[in-house]
């Protein structure tokens, strides 16, 4: 009975793929899991919208949406019949085609992230032998979509939107990588479903998540700070800058196409969260020994919702950095850091069992945090401005 | 250390999530259709008129001298003068509006027309709820809908009511000792002349009363 429960959604498939004549079946699969992935995650959206309109009034001691439905529950149908009924105007001076096409491409690559993230015990979609390498190329494809929407517009809100992003997301694609490379050396494997499997036994009542480890919790730190990054979430937000730069690379996007940019965002949010929880905090797998009974995807999408509360939780707390602030953070903190910790994996891995490794790892990590902490992070103490000429 | 700001801030906003669960007073927002904050006593939206006793009509204040309609910055009233006259609160008989009405689309609040009327027969609502489906009509308002009582406004604006009321008992008993003074002088006269002619007779303070509501030059 549990295991049919947890087996509910693939057992589902089979049995409808079960009607079908056998030469269909396989294609037919695939277009029902797809269609599946592509309802499931916008009424996530609609769930994460609400979640975060609600959530950031409670720290900012205001209500929140309560007015539509009951507790306001119904505001996201009411946001969505809003934007699709408004009118959908592009700039006279707009490249119209790839204007069309940004939040299309934005939209589409987004979701492809989700045809190799295993969901629960049996439930991905294509079990790719390199899905990682595969999801950080559909990842990277966004900052095409957001560098399309920015130039077709012909704003300079739009245009500085998009350089921004580019250079955000480009320096903070390194990291992300290399802290999901560190995974890589220790599982031996691209596989998302492998790296699951790795993490899914248990010492004692607990699992044997990466995150455990000195060098897994170093990665999931960087992972976490990287993807607030990639998903353009404050306190990375520049690229939208609603302050200073109205909205962006949005800014001339009106209507359903304005939705699909919104939605594309809150969808990669799910992606990469989703990639999080596979990487480094087990996946599908139970947080202890004896929850192992409740279906492995319940786990999944409790983790990854765990993970939308705590980038809202952030977004409610955190300024926006500035471009100096943003830069200087990647490429002398994050990016040294990750570098670190690629060497304490493989220290890890050749130094064997034992509680050494675990004192030179976590030494290492720490001692590296703190010491850039306080060099490369310092906070720099600006006299009064003086100037030479224009006094 | 790096990173320690972030988690204060973290915790504060924790703090501040869950006790907006737990202590009402951290919310501040009063839901407006079915909450409402007080209106302030200084508060104006659009004139209303001002009217004594219980007939609004019979007991306008207005004398519809169109100084008001005048001095509208965005010529949003529009008066019409009656034939006939009725008495007003000395009980003096005055013109009074056949037509008064502010198109509330185009006043733009600015208590002018408060300013310059002498009879205190014009005043701010606080009334702000006036939408309406139907932008022309529904946004004309009529005499009828303009009026509204003297204890409205006491209600509305206690301080301004009060000092108003006070101006005009004093006009209004001004006004009655001079025509006190005027019937008196009248009957004083009358009694001299009639003294002159058939011996004097003391004036009766009685018969000062019937003039009382006499105009004044």
């Amino acid at each position: 009975m549990i295991d049919r429960l947890d087996q509910i959604f693939v057992l589902l498939l089979h049995w409808i793929l079960g009607y079908l004549p056998g030469g269909w079946q396989a294609a037919a699969g695939v277009v029902l899991s797809a269609a599946c992935i592509v309802c499931l995650y916008p009424a996530l959206f609609a769930l994460a919208v609400l979640m975060e309109r609600k959530g950031l009034g409670r720290m900012q001691n205001r209500y929140g949406p309560n007015r539509v439905g009951p507790f306001g529950i119904l505001q996201p149908v009411a946001d969505g019949i809003k934007s699709l009924t408004k009118e959908d105007i592009v700039p006279l001076n707009a490249d119209a085609v790839v204007h069309f096409m940004a939040p299309v491409v934005l939209v589409v690559a987004v979701f492809m992230m989700f045809a190799v993230m295993p969901m629960g015990r049996n439930m991905v979609l294509v079990n790719l032998d390199a899905s990682l390498l595969f999801f950080f190329a559909m990842g990277a494809t966004t900052e095409l979509s957001v560098f399309m929407a920015g130039w077709s517009s012909r704003n300079k809100y739009s245009l500085l939107g998009a350089m921004r992003a580019v250079a955000q997301t480009i320096s903070y694609e390194v990291p992300l990588l290399l802290s999901g490379v560190v995974i890589v050396m220790m599982t031996g494997s691209l596989s998302l479903v492998q790296i699951v499997e790795a993490q899914k036994h248990f010492t004692g009542i607990f699992p044997q998540w990466f995150v455990f480890t000195p060098w897994g919790l170093a990665g999931f730190v960087i992972f976490a700070i990287a993807s607030t990054a990639e998903t353009n979430r404050s306190p990375f937000d520049l690229p939208e800058g609603e302050s200073e730069l109205v909205a962006g690379y949005f800014t001339e996007y009106s209507g359903f196409k304005f939705a699909l940019f919104f939605l594309g965002e809150y969808v990669e949010m799910f992606a990469v969260a989703g990639l999080g929880t596979t990487l480094f905090l087990g996946g599908w797998s139970a947080p202890f020994s004896f929850l192992s009974w409740v279906p492995s995807w319940i786990w999944f999408f409790g983790k990854v919702e765990i993970w939308i509360c705590v980038f809202i939780w952030l977004r409610g707390t955190l300024p926006r950095l500035r471009q100096d602030q943003l830069m200087n953070f990647a490429w002398k903190f994050v990016l040294p850091m990750c570098l670190l910790n690629l060497f304490v994996a493989a220290l890890w891995r050749f130094m064997g069992e034992g509680w050494l490794r675990w004192v030179v790892c976590s030494a290492l990590l720490a001692l590296a945090y703190v010491v850039m902490g306080n060099v490369e992070m310092r906070r720099k103490h600006f006299g009064p401005r003086t100037y030479r000429y224009a006094e | 250390m790096l990173g320690e700001g972030i988690l204060k801030g973290l915790a504060e906003t924790a703090r501040n999530f869950a006790g907006s669960y737990v202590s009402k007073d951290r919310l501040t927002t009063v839901q407006y259709p079915e909450e409402r904050a007080p209106v302030f006593e200084a508060a104006r939206v659009f004139p209303f008129l001002v009217y004594d006793g219980p007939d609004w009509e019979a007991g306008l204040r207005c004398v519809a001298c169109q100084i008001c309609e005048k001095e509208c910055p965005p010529k949003c009233i529009y008066i019409e003068k009656s034939k006939d006259k009725k008495p007003d609160y000395v009980g003096k008989p005055q013109i009074y509006p056949a037509k008064f009405d502010i198109d509330i689309s185009v006043c733009m609040s600015c208590q002018i027309c408060v300013e310059v009327c002498p009879f205190e027969a014009i005043k701010m609502d606080t009334e702000f709820e006036l939408s309406t489906d139907d932008r022309f009509g529904g946004l004309l308002q009529d005499r009828k809908q303009l009026a509204k009582s003297n204890e409205y406004y006491h209600k509305i604006h206690p301080t301004e009511a009060s000092e108003v009321d006070a101006r005009l008992a004093e006009e209004k008993a001004k006004a009655e000792a001079k025509a006190k003074a005027a019937a008196d002088a009248a009957s004083a006269k009358a009694a001299a002349s009639s003294a002159a002619a058939a011996g004097a007779t003391p004036a009766n303070p009685a018969a000062a009363k019937p003039n009382e509501g006499e105009p004044k030059a």
